[in-house]
């Protein structure tokens, strides 16, 4: 089970009703539940999308996508039947937020789907949760079946004349799955492997229908933004950047959790307010600011704010909210290949430059971080991860590849100082933090 | 369908019933293999031929799912299998000392299984417990925050359980 803090600095929005009981649908309905699901009912499928385009509210998966200008782009008239998919594959090493929402607030992504579905004219939704999440598959059933029981999914829910289906799903351990193409993939029971686009999904997806892809994150914010008024949300945060979102704290930091806060709020403070600063007393070498696949920044880069536009201007990416804080004893290079481990591990195989590219960029981190590199190998890294960017079907090899160029970039001297046979000289010490010292 | 199954009553009946529930019935393919490893153990040649049958594709398309996904196997594992997270988050609390530390205490290396098949183990990808790390997940059960100690008592602990 995941644990649960706070800090004065959060706006408890999406976790307003984290660890208030609300899995149970009789909770839920006592605090405010299912009362935007029938807001939505009235407004209908324009309403809807024009409160959600007042919101500002952008895609919690990372891409940052406008969720309202998304859903405009189905087509009102489709020969096949259109769906509503719930990205719950959380995998972007650093991100542990949707795990929360299932597990605390299940209704809240059902209602979202309701919403999407209702916005888009789809009689079914698919909530699609990582293999590893198998203790929040049995919330996440228990909750539909609850919401079936009052007659809030089936036939014409809330009494209305809209029929309204949900399944919840189950992954078996993908990373490149929670790609929205390759997560249609799964779900037609295939390997994770991306589709070509165009059609995209909005009008060629699952099963051949019209689909809306959404983050689990983005989906349960929605219900929220019916219940305080789009323009309302859009205020909480920045210009462009509407409302709140869950950042995931961890590594070197002193108090790690999942935090709430608007967007646009100061990275800076975000560390040393929100998180307590960095462990042990020492000092801050670098931050991940949104999962593995955003381009590392230095500290004088993060007094900025965290939306898309500002991280995107600061060089780097807002991407799935983890916030990875590396102190001054990591080393860049043993860091930058368990990234890339990482990739080359879940690299579907399919595009070459992203097959080949993670291979041979972990094999030479590798060589580089046992001290066996030569010069040339620096150069070597960069050059092979510059010509992965945008030659792949799918954003997995720009996601091994960008944050690859900023390690070299901005810490070309490590990766020199790890040249001709020389031991690594950064000694990070977890020891001490695992025997619980 | 129901009347020939490796599978227990209760497992046929939930199969039997998912096949239904999606626009196509391939659909419950993965699923339904996860739901028969944790059963069965592992995905074995028994597995792989009724649920292909139930779904009404080849054998050949089965395997060529599995081999994709990390959480399916062919072999079995030990009666717990401990899954040491080792990327990032978890590398910076010492995921990689928690799991040469399992190693030790368990006498086996990565993806080997203990001679009495208890216990297997196995280093992972993210699991999603970044912000509680380092984490292990034993089977489906997450372990977060942990140090030395206290991953010696959850082993113990499913030691007694046997």
């Amino acid at each position: 089970m995941a644990y649960l803090v706070s800090h004065p600095d959060e706006v408890k929005l999406i976790s307003y009703r984290f660890g208030k009981g609300a899995t149970d649908i009789d909770k839920y309905l006592e605090l405010d539940g299912y009362t935007a699901a029938r807001k939505a009912i009235a407004l209908g499928p324009e309403g809807i999308i024009a409160e959600m385009k007042v919101s500002n509210l952008r895609g919690r998966g990372g891409a940052g996508f406008p969720t309202g200008m998304k859903w405009s782009f189905v087509p009102k008239q489709s020969a096949k039947p259109k769906y509503v998919l719930v990205n719950g594959d959380e995998s972007e090493p650093g991100t542990c937020k949707d795990r929360l929402i299932f597990e605390h607030d299940p209704h809240s992504v059902i209602e979202g789907v309701i919403i999407a579905g209702l916005a888009i004219g789809s009689k079914m939704g698919f909530i699609y949760l990582r293999g590893e999440y198998r203790y929040l598959l049995k919330i996440m059933e228990k909750a539909i079946d609850d919401a079936y029981a009052k007659g809030f999914l089936g036939k014409g829910i809330f009494g209305s004349n809209v029929d309204f289906d949900v399944i919840s799903h189950t992954g078996a351990g993908a990373y490149e799955v929670g790609e929205e193409s390759a997560l249609m993939e799964s779900l037609e029971g295939k390997r994770g492997i991306p589709r070509i686009r165009p059609p995209f999904p909005a009008v060629v997806g699952l099963y051949g229908g019209p689909t809306v892809i959404n983050n689990a994150e983005t989906l349960a914010t929605v219900p929220h933004i019916f219940r305080i008024g789009g323009a309302e949300y859009a205020k909480m945060g920045t210009e462009r950047n509407g409302g709140t979102r869950l950042f995931c704290l961890s590594g070197d930091v002193a108090k790690p959790g999942v935090y709430e806060l608007p967007m646009g709020y100061n990275l800076k403070k975000m560390i040393y307010e929100v998180g307590g600063g960095i462990n042990d007393g020492r000092s801050l070498k670098a931050v991940v600011p949104g999962g593995s696949s955003t381009p590392v920044l230095l500290p004088h880069e993060i007094d900025i704010g965290m939306d898309f536009d500002q991280v995107g201007k600061a060089g780097s990416m807002l991407g799935s909210g983890g916030v990875v804080v590396l102190d001054d004893s990591v080393c860049m290079v043993e860091f930058a290949l368990r990234t890339m481990k990482f990739y080359q591990h879940e690299s579907c195989g399919w595009c070459i430059p992203c097959r080949e590219g993670t291979d041979w960029l972990k094999k030479t981190l590798t060589r580089v971080h046992a001290g066996g590199g030569v010069a040339k190998d620096i150069d070597n890294i960069r050059y092979l991860a510059q010509n992965m960017l945008g030659r792949t079907f799918c954003p997995l090899g720009d996601a091994a590849a960008m944050p690859t160029i900023a390690f070299v970039d901005k810490f070309r001297k490590e990766f020199e100082d790890h040249l001709d046979g020389k031991p690594c000289p950064y000694a990070h010490q977890p020891e001490a933090a695992l025997a619980g010292a | 369908m129901s009347t020939q199954t490796i599978f227990s009553p209760a497992l046929a009946a939930r199969f039997d019933r998912m096949v239904t529930l999606y626009p196509l019935r391939r659909s419950a393919l993965i699923p339904m293999l996860l739901y028969a490893q944790d059963e069965v153990g592992y995905l074995s040649e028994a597995v792989i031929s009724e649920v292909a049958a139930r779904i009404g594709i080849t054998e050949l398309d089965v395997r060529d799912v599995i081999t994709y996904y990390s959480l399916m196997r062919t072999a079995p594992a030990g009666k717990y299998h401990v899954q040491v997270c080792t990327n990032i988050s978890c590398m910076l609390r010492g995921g990689n000392e928690l799991l040469a530390h399992c190693k030790q205490r368990l006498a086996i290396g990565n993806k080997e299984t203990t001679p009495d098949k208890l216990f297997s183990l196995e280093e992972v990808e993210c699991i999603g417990a970044c912000s509680w790390a380092p984490a292990v997940q034993v089977n489906y059960d997450f372990h977060e925050n942990l140090t030395a100690d206290s991953m010696d008592k959850v082993l113990d602990g499913y030691r007694a359980k046997g």
